[in-house]
């Protein structure tokens, strides 16, 4: 059997652990367009903040490939895969054929079209290792950085940064931070924490255009800057798989990570997939969902059987001391506690747990996330108890010897 | 492999798997010393309600959550031991997010901590089961 896996980051590693759970001979070639040994992603805020190395910062072992005797290719790009024939075609014109092909090529920035974007000459954007060190090298402690994009990766960075320069301003069009993972009150508590550490923000901002230095906005205030950086949103990478399979910003792929055409898999940020949360299928640029979806790809390319279908939003985030776990949607009727330096909000309905926000104390927050994965009935477990604190004291006796007693 | 159970039957809430634990973890001879004043920071938590008391520690998931979800690559298996290597992990507690058991936790220094069946201790099998004095945890192999 031949592996051919597109993308080197959580997905394809985890599809790598998952063929090798099942087949310990058949080849494995893992395709990667950057120059590095595989490196964890949400890491680069760290590295500049100082807190992981070039070392600590990759996701597997040097002897990673090795061990699981795969071949990766890096620093090269394919540019087409040939479905009827089974082999990608790499832009140096060599071909690699493959019995079963993961394409898990992840996400890319988003970058607006604004006006003028074009005469800003420091501009980044922050998604990989490379935009991390280029970043690094433009940082000094006079400069003034703009970061437009007020979500977890602008804010990841916005930290990373901050004691390395002069100011950092955050920008989003939204009137509130981490629109996607936090409701009004959340984000209210930790715009607050971040504004302490010296950080600001520009909420309910939207630019009209840059010139060099400057940003132009439509309520016509200027701010000055020197590095920006653009931390909008991103997009799939799924234009390898175009006309060959389904994709609709994103690739469609099953709960056995299968995609609509045969022997091509795909898995993690490039991916849509069903939110059991939800309901419904989206983009859920994730590691964990990235690995266990690769992983289930793998075992299923390899002949064994494996589902993964309890996919969910999940973010556990912190910045500057303060964590933050959050999971779900949040729809439904609402338990809300609030005390100084906690904030907890419970979503549910129809005898579910549809989401949850913790700030703060996040302690056995898992045992909630499990409650939406699992889409535990309310009604058999002491749902008045559970709300106050996560733990296993909430669910029936039964439950709980099985649970932590193997009975 | 052997691993802990708990049978709450037998539990009496008195916590002492607690402080074993966290002096296996601290390290040293004398635990009265070493305890003295201090919240003992276990990996292995009681929970108690009304006459219901039960300890809860890592059930060494075959197909561990925290792992699969660690984004450094700080979580590792070894011989079916889950365990953290504390220099990798950079504290996002993804592990926290991802345990059903609520297992792993923040320790005071930062780095996630869970139970990884005193294989680093200097006693090298659970503190906690032998500090139980009624037999309410065990460590046994029940074909898991």
């Amino acid at each position: 059997m031949k592996y051919v896996i597109i993308g080197n980051s959580a997905a394809g590693i985890g599809c790598v652990e998952g063929i090798r759970q099942i087949d310990r001979e058949g080849g494995i070639a893992v395709i990667t367009a950057e120059a590095h040994h595989t490196y964890s992603r949400p890491l680069i805020s760290y590295l500049l903040k100082g807190k992981t190395d070039r070392e600590k910062i990759l996701y597997r072992r040097e002897n990673f490939y090795s061990d699981n005797n795969c071949r990766l290719l890096k620093s090269t790009l394919v540019s087409a895969i040939e479905p009827e024939e089974k082999q990608v075609v790499l832009s140096n014109e060599e071909k690699i054929p493959y019995d079963k092909l993961l394409v898990s090529t992840g996400s890319r920035a988003f970058i607006p079209a604004f006006e003028g974007l074009s005469s800003v000459k420091d501009k980044f954007t922050f998604m990989s290792l490379d935009d991390a060190i280029g970043l690094e090298k433009s940082l000094d402690k006079y400069k003034r950085v703009l970061i437009v994009g007020g979500g977890l990766i602008g804010l990841k960075c916005a930290e990373g940064i901050r004691d390395k320069v002069a100011h950092v301003t955050v920008l989003d069009l939204a009137e509130r931070i981490m629109s996607s993972i936090l409701d009004d009150g959340g984000a209210e508590i930790m715009q607050r924490h971040i504004e302490c550490n010296d950080i600001s923000f520009r909420l309910g901002a939207s630019i009209k255009r840059f010139e060099s230095n400057s940003a132009f906005l439509e309520n016509g205030d200027v701010i000055e800057f020197d590095i920006l950086v653009l931390a909008v949103g991103v997009s799939p990478n799924d234009e390898l798989l175009n006309g060959i399979a389904d994709t609709d910003r994103g690739i469609a792929v099953n709960e056995k990570s299968q995609t609509t055409a045969p022997g091509i898999y795909a898995a993690g940020d490039c991916t849509k997939s069903f939110d059991i949360s939800s309901g419904h299928n989206k983009n859920m640029a994730l590691l964990p969902n990235a690995y266990m979806q690769g992983e289930c790809a793998g075992i299923n390319m390899a002949g064994g059987e494996k589902t993964f279908d309890k996919a969910i939003p999940m973010n556990a985030i912190g910045f500057f001391g303060k964590h933050i776990i959050t999971a779900g949607n949040y729809s439904g009727d609402v338990y809300s506690e609030e005390h100084p330096g906690g904030y907890k909000r419970i979503f549910y309905g129809n005898n579910r747990l549809n989401g949850y926000i913790l700030i703060g104390n996040i302690e056995k927050a898992g045992i909630y996330t499990s409650l939406i994965r699992e889409q535990t009935p309310l009604d058999t477990i002491d749902f008045e108890l559970i709300c106050k604190q996560p733990r296993l004291m909430a669910f029936a006796k039964d439950e709980r010897m099985s649970k932590i007693g193997g009975v | 492999m052997k691993k802990v159970y708990v049978n709450e039957k037998w539990c009496l809430g008195c916590r002492l798997c607690e402080y074993y634990c966290a002096f296996a973890a601290a390290g040293g001879n004398d635990m009265a010393k070493a305890l003295k004043g201090v919240k003992p920071n276990s990996r292995i938590k009681i929970e108690k309600h009304g006459d219901i008391s039960f300890a809860v520690s890592c059930r060494h998931c075959k197909e561990a959550l925290c792992l699969r979800g660690c984004i450094t690559g700080a979580l590792g298996v070894t011989d079916g031991v889950v365990a953290i290597d504390h220099e990798r992990c950079v504290s996002c507690y993804t592990c926290v997010l991802l345990c059903p058991y609520g297992a792993v936790s923040p320790s005071p220094e930062g780095p996630a901590q869970k139970c990884e069946l005193c294989v680093k201790t200097t006693d090298g099998s659970p503190a906690c089961v032998k500090g139980c004095p009624n037999r309410a945890i065990v460590f046994e192999d029940r074909g898991e």
